[in-house]
């Protein structure tokens, strides 16, 4: 196990590398002298000779890329020009707010994604299973930033049930926190739950058709122990891989919600600083983003295999 | 946006694939919904509406009315024909984004899955690091550092879908060229890219085709996002996504502001997606 886990790592690795690359040349599209357009306005010459001493600007590109690699592996992944911050400190701050969003989000999908595509499965062809699948091809569909604004209209301003922005911290007052959070994990959690719900039907019904499943059947069990025990507990497995490929969706759908209702996340981190011109966090956002996705890969890769006895027992 | 499984087409399914889609009732409506919004976007200079920039001081935020049947925005424009006039910018970054994704995306995984080795080896390993950031976020990322306009959100969304198309190409090369047909025509002494192109390729096309459609479906949503953030079209032309960005500010005085937009992206994305769908199952020899 413990090989093949290391084995994993070391397949990650040039995965990771090529990440950095593509997230450092993401700063060779700029037009023109690169320091002069990430100054923006500030024309200063302290600004620009300290963006070129940053980044290293007057040395060859691989002499840039190594030096930039060298920082970010020690940890810094520069300054924001905006506030002075370091990128990783700004990260550091936001990361709980949007993990604190991810987890409602994919709790609410779990909670209504997977009873839905086993009960769609166990009804396949009736008029629930229609309604079902109808109702998760409009969750893929609909854009979450209308999905927010629709809502916003309807329980804050018409009906005045939850505030339409803000945030406040969990630890500092839960109960306005899950005010606050409840309709953005809606939001964000309506695409996951539809996708969660069509993957699970489609691996239930293909278990659903498997000879043990009949042999269960024909055994005399009740049909609630088939479906969950014997069905569900092997459709599980490509549920959790799909779990973890997740993540990324549910990163990128954050900075649409947190833009909407105004959450002081890593997603609103990353579009104020595309607007503020400030490259350095929109690389060390998208440099954490990409890594925190390899991880959660790396992770649900060793629950697969943890998870299935029969993969155990071929390592 | 799943890879779709592998299908490999010999010519007699190809008609039961088209008696299967033309089956399929929800396809069709999808179908309908699609060449609706493509007759409105392609027709709209010539259709008898308002100028979409046109603005009117004295008709700020109207309700629907039989004059301005969606309303008018809070400037004054007429919101159906900003409507309309949206469409050509969703439809084109859809259509164009994919295309710029299969352009580059389908050779790359040709290439991949047919030499193998090293080639394939490093290929895999740019599309797992290109596949490790999410689309919208590259696409954000990319149209930040290449500027915002609609031409660098479609060449953004394209370069973020390419290892879709790589990775499934790969994947249907790897099933079709141990085929005793490709085998055939390497024994004969054809060269590489005539195998690839003759027969390896028209093998591929119809998986492709079927993620194409998902993945128009994706990349208008795409826009509509980047649009929303102010990093796709620029006003004062009109699109989806920017309409809805200005909308949301008007929320309890003009709500009509934000339901249209909205609802179009809906239907169209969900026209696609009812395309989609039904491609797949009728191409894929498998129940569900």
């Amino acid at each position: 196990m413990l090989s093949y886990i290391l084995r994993r790592i070391l397949i990650a690795i040039p995965t990771l590398l090529l990440v950095s690359v593509f997230v450092f040349m993401l700063q060779k599209l700029l037009p023109g002298d690169p320091a002069l357009v990430m100054a923006g306005e500030e024309r200063d010459p302290e600004v620009l000779a300290y963006l070129r001493e940053q980044y290293r600007l007057n040395d060859p590109l691989i002499v840039q890329y190594f030096h930039w690699l060298w920082n970010v592996l020690q940890g810094d992944l520069g300054m924001s020009l905006r506030t002075q911050h370091p990128v990783t400190k700004l990260i550091a701050d936001k990361l709980p707010v949007t993990i604190q969003l991810a987890v409602m989000a994919m709790f609410f999908a779990f909670l209504v994604g997977i009873p839905a595509g086993i009960i769609s499965a166990v009804r396949k062809g009736t008029l629930i299973d229609y309604i079902a699948n109808f109702i998760a091809l409009s969750g893929l569909s609909i854009p979450n930033f209308w999905l927010g604004i629709l809502l916003i209209l309807l329980v804050s301003v018409n009906l005045g049930w939850l505030p339409a922005s803000g945030y406040e911290p969990f630890w500092r007052d839960p109960v306005r926190s899950l005010e606050t959070m409840i309709m953005p994990a809606f939001v964000l959690g309506t695409a996951l739950a539809a996708t969660l719900m069509r993957h699970t039907r489609s691996a239930m019904l293909g278990v659903l058709q498997s000879d043990y499943v009949r042999t269960a059947r024909a055994k005399g069990l009740r049909e609630k122990v088939v479906i969950l025990k014997h069905s569900f507990r092997n459709a599980v497995l490509p549920i959790v891989t799909l779990s973890a490929l997740l993540f990324g969706e549910l990163l990128a759908g954050a900075v649409l919600t947190e833009q909407i209702f105004t959450i002081p996340g890593f997603g609103k981190l990353i579009v104020d600083a595309v607007f503020n011109r400030d490259y350095a966090v929109v690389q060390g956002v998208v440099l954490c983003v990409a890594v925190g996705f390899i991880l959660m890969n790396l992770i649900a890769d060793v629950l697969y295999v943890l998870l299935n006895p029969r993969m155990r027992q071929t390592l | 946006m799943s890879a779709t499984s592998a299908i490999a087409l010999p010519t007699r399914s190809r008609s039961r694939a088209w008696k299967k889609l033309r089956a399929n009732r929800a396809a069709l409506v999808g179908a309908v919904v699609v060449i609706t919004f493509v007759l409105l976007a392609v027709l709209a200079p010539i259709l008898p509406i308002a100028d979409p920039a046109t603005t009117d001081w004295g008709k700020i935020r109207l309700a629907p009315s039989a004059e301005h049947w969606l309303g008018t925005d809070e400037i004054g424009r007429d919101l159906f024909s900003r409507m309309v006039w949206g469409a050509r910018a969703s439809l084109l970054a859809g259509v164009v984004s994919v295309l710029i994704a299969v352009v580059i995306g389908v050779p790359f995984g040709l290439v991949a899955g047919y030499f193998g080795g090293w080639t394939d080896s490093i290929i895999a390993r740019a599309t797992d690091a290109l596949l490790a950031m999410p689309f919208l976020i590259l696409a954000i990322a990319l149209a930040a550092f290449l500027g915002p306009s609609l031409t660098n959100a479609m060449i953004a969304i394209g370069l973020s879908a390419v290892p879709i198309f790589i990775r499934l190409t790969r994947g249907q090369v790897l099933s079709v060229k141990t085929e005793d047909y490709v085998e055939g025509a390497r024994a004969i002494g054809l060269g590489n890219l005539a195998i690839m192109a003759v027969y390896i390729l028209p093998n591929v096309i119809p998986p492709i085709l079927v993620q194409a459609t998902l993945t128009v479906a994706t990349a208008i949503i795409a826009e509509a996002s980047l649009s929303f953030l102010g990093l796709g079209q620029q006003p004062p032309s009109p699109s989806w996504g920017s309409m809805l960005n200005t909308a949301k500010n008007f929320l309890s005085q003009a709500p009509w502001m934000a339901i249209w937009p909205g609802a179009a992206i809906f239907l169209v994305v969900m026209g696609f997606n009812l395309m989609g769908d039904g491609l797949r199952d009728a191409l894929d020899p498998r129940e569900h």
